[in-house]
């Protein structure tokens, strides 16, 4: 049996040949998000220090230790100091472990690094997929074992992910890393991925697996405690998977979803979920803070402070959860509390209480300061009376005497805070101003890298030439940080100040939970209503099944409307700004139209609204000048609209859209009804016969229903007495 | 125990015409020479639940099955029978007989199931977990279709399996979700709700809901007294019921506001403070289960949330479950209980493997081949041949008769040379010589002539 094994195995030699093959890695230096923001616009995310050690290196640790031999470096911003950074280190000259960067400029996404690393053409065997703040302490030894036992069965199971369990709070629908919550089913017997969701969007109460899936497999476990560990052992093919579908940015959403959604290449994605050992990506400042807490209680031992891994300076373990690096100088009367590190040559003044906190080397603490749960890099200063609770200081922060830190601050680089200025919750500071040009979400996603290096050298040019400059500078901004304060409090982004609390270094506070709990509970009244999840006693009529499935597909529809609504109105928005030329509006509307699977009177009601939308927006004074607006957008945009209707039934559509408007969203529109559907007329978008026909439909209808009717009686009236001439 | 058990024997159910009659309700139905109502009742009075309403149909219905019940039962168990108007559904006949029903908890059996699965199990898991409702699940029959008239035999093709969607919890007590007749073509939606409270949820289409059900009886009547619309209980209370666990609209009126999370639904008659204690002692040889978590605040404070349980009972696979409610499952049931499943029909095989009744008379060369069955006073004559087939009481068969895979019913004749395969012939029928009969079902009374043909036909008087 064993004999004819190896007889076959040697006939297709290639299996074995890839055994044989000494693994690989990629590591993304970059995470391409801006989460870290804003101290990520000085210094790649990889290079920030997580107890004290440069995150990197937890990552390219745990690659050796799990027999990596070679592990390509991907870095794209700030890529100078990440190399400059591996080149001074210890990596370069490690035996059997061999660091290769890869520099690129132009990545903005996970998947243009793929793409580019698959030109090289260095890849030959499977390989980690890895970002480079990840922390964990896991042997690969068995999960790379099942995806190569799986790989020689079936060439098309191409990743295996690996996952752990964490189950998210049930409150805030987040995994206790402050990721959002995730749902995964997943084939119990073969761990085959089948679904994955990973969405923030709460609206839907369900989520909703293919009927093929169960078809094909009777068994699934739907999964909501599972924590994606953003390890993945891949196949070569990942690699060309990317190539092959250049519109795959992101690796979860894009490329995760792309072949799960994709039964035509049949290409398949298992998991492995581990279960004593440990793995967390630092994804933003909430991980940041519970990885930092998870090593310093030793849960990725052997990656500890008092290990040395990575030439990382020598440090004791106390009782209590200590660490104490050599030559601090602490007074008697500080008290350093338990789950605390303290750097190299750090000086601790006088009654000053430190507790479940992280300082960095050469940092100057003076008397009476109170510091808990906060990170602290290295050569900050911390004067007399300061307060300071979850925040983040970054290297060489001043804080004048009795300053205070209101959880959740984030301080980049030698930001200066003013004496006894009180820097507000979830702030972020950074002596850069805020970037101004954030183009649409999407681009946000991916901006840090390109936009960010450029404008960063520069300023940082200016940053490091002189402080002179700073200090002129920030006489302007003197009163954003009290006096003596350097740096921009940095506006919160459009998400709000509300979402700040999700991912900040802080921990919730209490009275937000309390007011999450009791919107959850109104949330899901709300799901149950409009959701038809629970459909109301009334509604069921003794055919349940049908009537259910019934407003089931209604809501499906009803929600792809809205979308597409939307859709068109950005289009349309954007053309109006950018004068593309009606043709090519066209163009884009039919495309939307047809991904939507819509009729042309969708697309004249979407493109009618939106052009209205336009004339509201318009400033104006009275409403004779809106509907000069409203004549104006008609006027330029005619053709587009009339692409739209090329039938009665479409053009009664619009009316009908434009009646909902006047009741509902537009309401400014309802005295000018009848003098607009002139205008509409009179530019020929209606024709006589549907404003008679939309009128005889009218006549049935409620009085409630009739305002406009009646409101253009006038107009009716005439047309109808024009026809009757004609004929 | 204080079950009460309430079994729907239906009526005359149009599936399984023509072998259902007026003369013939389905609960009457021959099962191996004894009507189909048998095996649930001698399963029950097997588990001491001796309390019975059976339900039926129709007035006429309801008299034939009381006639045989309070013959065949008197002095075993105590049966009530109550006769509910036709087409009310199994939500409204047990909204019919409300006023019968006084135990804390209530036991709903199909009337056409036959199986092994002890229904005192499915009581006992409804109890320890304090349920609202307890469903049985058993695995998917290997042969034969189908959700109960949505698919008539028609679909005998179709690939076996898929009945119901089922979604357990990963210790496979609770049920998640549950989506029965159209809803399994569709997607399948679940509510993000219960998946975040379980964490995990198994989704199986290889169960099948069984139709026994352990309701606490006050659940069950608040929820029929105020959704009147619902019909069925597989197919809208039990969906309801699964739907609503993580925020349970039950006791909304009535019971006092600060009832406390795991009192709700308790029966407020009787000793409560034992019962307290009782499920008390229950609930801590477990784990708390998801139920509790969720319905507590973020601190364990108080609960905020009503929740209620609903369980399954999973039969294991070794055991019998399947419901007559189609022609096919009605003869892949009689051929099982004088085959694998013998044990369920009461009757021992014989060395040939087969059940012969010492009064049968079989002429010579006649074989009656393993797994058959021939009743009381049957007589067969020269050269016949049965295999796997069930042949009723004071039969008559001919000589040089074929008989395979059938089920022929009482005081049928058979004339010589007949051949019948995968058949069924109810009462009274007379197929005269050289008949051919091949997935046919001959109603009661009919006469086939002689020399006939017939293949996948349904044969039957016309009502008069």
């Amino acid at each position: 049996m064993g004999a004819q094994k190896k007889g076959a195995a040697r006939v297709s030699e290639d299996p074995d040949d890839l055994a044989r093959q000494p693994l690989q890695a990629i590591l993304l230096a970059d995470s391409f998000a801006t989460k870290f923001r804003p101290i990520t616009l000085e210094r790649p995310k990889v290079l920030l220090p997580l107890v004290n050690i440069p995150m990197i290196n937890y990552t390219l640790a745990w690659l050796e230790s799990a027999g990596v031999a070679e592990v390509f470096v991907f870095c794209c911003a700030h890529s100078r100091q990440v190399i400059d950074y591996l080149e001074n280190s210890e990596w370069y000259s490690q035996p059997n472990f061999s660091v290769k960067t890869i520099e690129s400029h132009h990545s903005i996404s996970a998947g243009d690094a793929l793409r580019l690393i698959y030109e090289r053409n260095v890849i030959h065997g499977d390989f980690v997929l890895i970002s480079g703040d990840t922390v964990s302490n896991m042997s690969l030894t068995q999960a790379l074992q099942e995806h190569k036992d799986r790989k020689k069965k079936d060439d098309k199971a191409v990743m295996t992910m690996i996952i752990k369990q964490s189950k998210p709070s049930p409150i805030t629908h987040q995994s206790r890393l402050g990721t959002d919550e995730l749902f995964m089913a997943i084939d119990p017997n073969t761990k085959q991925l089948l679904y994955y969701e990973e969405t923030a969007d709460h609206s839907k109460g369900t989520i909703c697996l293919d009927k093929m899936l169960l078809a094909e497999n009777p068994s699934i476990s739907v999964h909501n405690d599972k924590q994606d560990c953003y390890i993945d052992i891949c196949s070569p093919e990942v690699l060309s998977l990317f190539t092959d579908n250049f519109d795959y940015q992101h690796l979860r959403r894009h490329f995760v979803k792309g072949l799960l959604l994709d039964d035509i290449m049949g290409y398949k994605i298992y998991t492995h979920e581990i279960h004593s050992s440990y793995a967390a990506r630092i994804d933003n400042y909430r991980s940041y803070d519970i990885v930092s807490k998870d090593i310093i209680q030793r849960w990725t031992y052997p990656y500890v402070p008092d290990v040395k891994f990575c030439g990382n300076r020598a440090t004791k373990l106390e009782r209590q959860g200590m660490y104490r690096a050599s030559e601090i100088v602490q007074s008697r009367s500080a008290q350093v509390g338990p789950f605390t590190v303290i750097g190299y040559s750090t000086r601790i003044g006088s009654n000053t209480k430190i507790s479940n906190s992280v300082i960095g080397e050469g940092c100057t603490i003076g008397s009476n300061v109170l510091i808990e749960g906060s990170y602290i890099w290295d050569n900050v200063t911390i004067e007399d009376g300061c307060e300071l609770r979850h925040a983040i200081l970054c290297n060489g922060v001043v804080m004048k005497a009795g300053s205070v830190l209101k959880p959740g601050v984030v301080l980049s680089f030698k930001v200066v805070i003013g004496e006894h200025f009180v820097v507000p919750a979830y702030s972020k500071v950074s002596l850069l101003p805020q970037p101004t040009v954030e183009d649409s979400d999407e681009e946000l996603e991916y901006a840090d890298s390109s936009s960010g290096t450029v404008e960063l050298s520069s300023i940082q040019g200016t940053v490091d030439q002189s402080n002179g400059k700073i200090s002129e500078s920030s006489e302007v901004h003197k009163s954003e940080l009290g006096t003596g304060g350097v740096g921009y409090i940095w506006a919160t982004s459009e998400g709000g100040h509300e979402e700040e609390w999700r991912h900040s270094v802080a921990p919730i506070p209490a009275d937000k939970l309390a007011e999450i709990t009791q919107a959850v509970n109104d949330d899901q009244e709300l799901v149950t209503q409009d959701g038809t999840v629970l459909t109301p006693a009334g509604e069921f009529v003794s055919d349940t099944n049908s009537n259910v499935s019934l407003d089931d597909d209604n809501e499906d529809s009803k929600d792809d409307s809205v979308y597409f609504e939307k859709e068109v109105e950005a289009t349309f928005l954007r053309a109006v700004e950018e004068n593309v030329k009606v043709d090519l509006v066209i163009l884009e509307v039919n495309s939307l139209r047809l991904s939507y699977n819509m009729t042309s009177a969708d697309c004249a009601g979407a493109i009618f609204y939106s052009m209205m939308k336009l004339a509201l927006k318009t400033p104006h004074s009275s409403a004779s000048e809106l509907q000069r607006n409203v004549a104006n957008v008609i006027t330029t945009w005619q053709k587009l609209l009339k692409s739209y209707l090329p039938d009665i039934d479409e053009e009664i559509e619009v009316i009908l859209k434009f009646e909902e408007m006047c009741l509902e969203s537009a309401k400014d529109f309802s005295p000018l009804f009848a003098r607009i559907l002139h205008v509409l007329y009179d530019k020929e978008i209606l024709q006589e016969d549907a404003i008679l026909r939309w009128a005889d439909e009218k006549e049935d209808a409620d009085e409630s229903d009739k305002v406009f009717v009646k409101q253009s009686e006038k107009l009716i009236q005439w047309l109808r007495e024009a026809s009757e001439e004609e004929d | 125990m204080d079950f009460q058990v309430v079994v729907l024997a239906g009526g005359t159910s149009k599936e399984l015409s023509p072998l259902v009659s007026k003369e013939v309700p389905k609960a009457l139905l021959p099962v191996a020479n004894r009507p189909v109502l048998s095996y649930v009742l001698e399963l029950l009075e097997l588990n001491n639940l001796k309390d019975v309403i059976v339900v039926v149909e129709g007035e006429d219905a309801a008299l034939r099955v009381g006639g045989w019940i309070s013959g065949a039962y008197v002095d075993r168990l105590h049966v009530e029978v109550a006769a509910v108007p036709e087409d009310v559904g199994t939500a409204g006949a047990i909204r019919a007989i409300a006023h019968h029903l006084t135990a804390t908890d209530v036991l709903v059996v199909s009337g056409d199931l036959v199986s092994d699965v002890p229904p005192g199990a499915v009581a006992a898991a409804h109890r320890r977990h304090d349920a609202v409702v307890t469903a049985m699940l058993c695995s998917v029959p290997v042969s034969g279709p189908s959700e109960s008239g949505s698919s008539g035999p028609k679909d005998k093709t179709k690939k076996p399996g898929r009945y119901n969607i089922i979604g357990m919890d990963p210790t496979k007590q609770f049920l998640l979700y549950i989506a029965t007749g159209a809803g399994i073509e569709k997607d399948t939606r679940i509510q993000k709700s219960i998946l975040r409270a379980a964490g995990q949820m198994d989704i199986r289409s290889d169960l099948m809901d069984a139709h026994m059900y352990a309701f606490k009886r006050s659940v069950l009547q608040e929820v029929l007294d105020q959704k009147d619309k619902f019909h069925s209980l597989k197919q809208d209370v039990l969906p309801y019921l699964v739907r609503s666990q993580m925020r349970s609209e039950l006791f909304l009126n009535g019971a006092p506001q600060a009832v406390q999370a795991d009192e709700i639904g308790r029966d407020k008659v009787g000793s409560q403070s034992n019962h307290m204690m009782q499920s008390q002692i229950l609930a801590n040889a477990s784990m708390p289960s998801f139920h509790e978590l969720y319905s507590y605040g973020p601190n364990g404070s108080a609960p905020v949330r009503r929740t209620h349980k609903c369980c399954a009972y999973i039969a294991s696979n070794n055991k019998y479950c399947v419901r007559l409610n189609s022609i096919q499952s009605f003869m892949d049931i009689n051929r099982d209980v004088i085959g694998e499943a013998n044990h369920l029909s009461g009757y021992s095989l014989s060395a040939q493997n087969n059940i012969i009744h010492p009064s049968a008379e079989l002429g010579s060369k006649t074989t009656v081949g393993p797994h058959c069955m021939l009743g009381e006073g049957s007589q067969m004559g020269d050269k016949c041949s049965v295999k796997r087939s069930v042949i009723g009481r004071h039969c008559r068969i001919g000589s040089n008769v074929k008989v395979v895979n059938s089920v022929v019913m009482n005081h049928v004749t058979i004339g010589d040379g007949c051949s019948i395969q995968g058949s069924v012939v109810c009462s009274n029928v007379q197929l005269q010589e050289r008949v051919t009969l091949k997935d046919c079902q001959v109603g009661a009374g009919y006469v086939v002539s002689a020399g006939c043909e017939y293949k996948g036909e349904s044969l039957a008087r016309k009502e008069k």
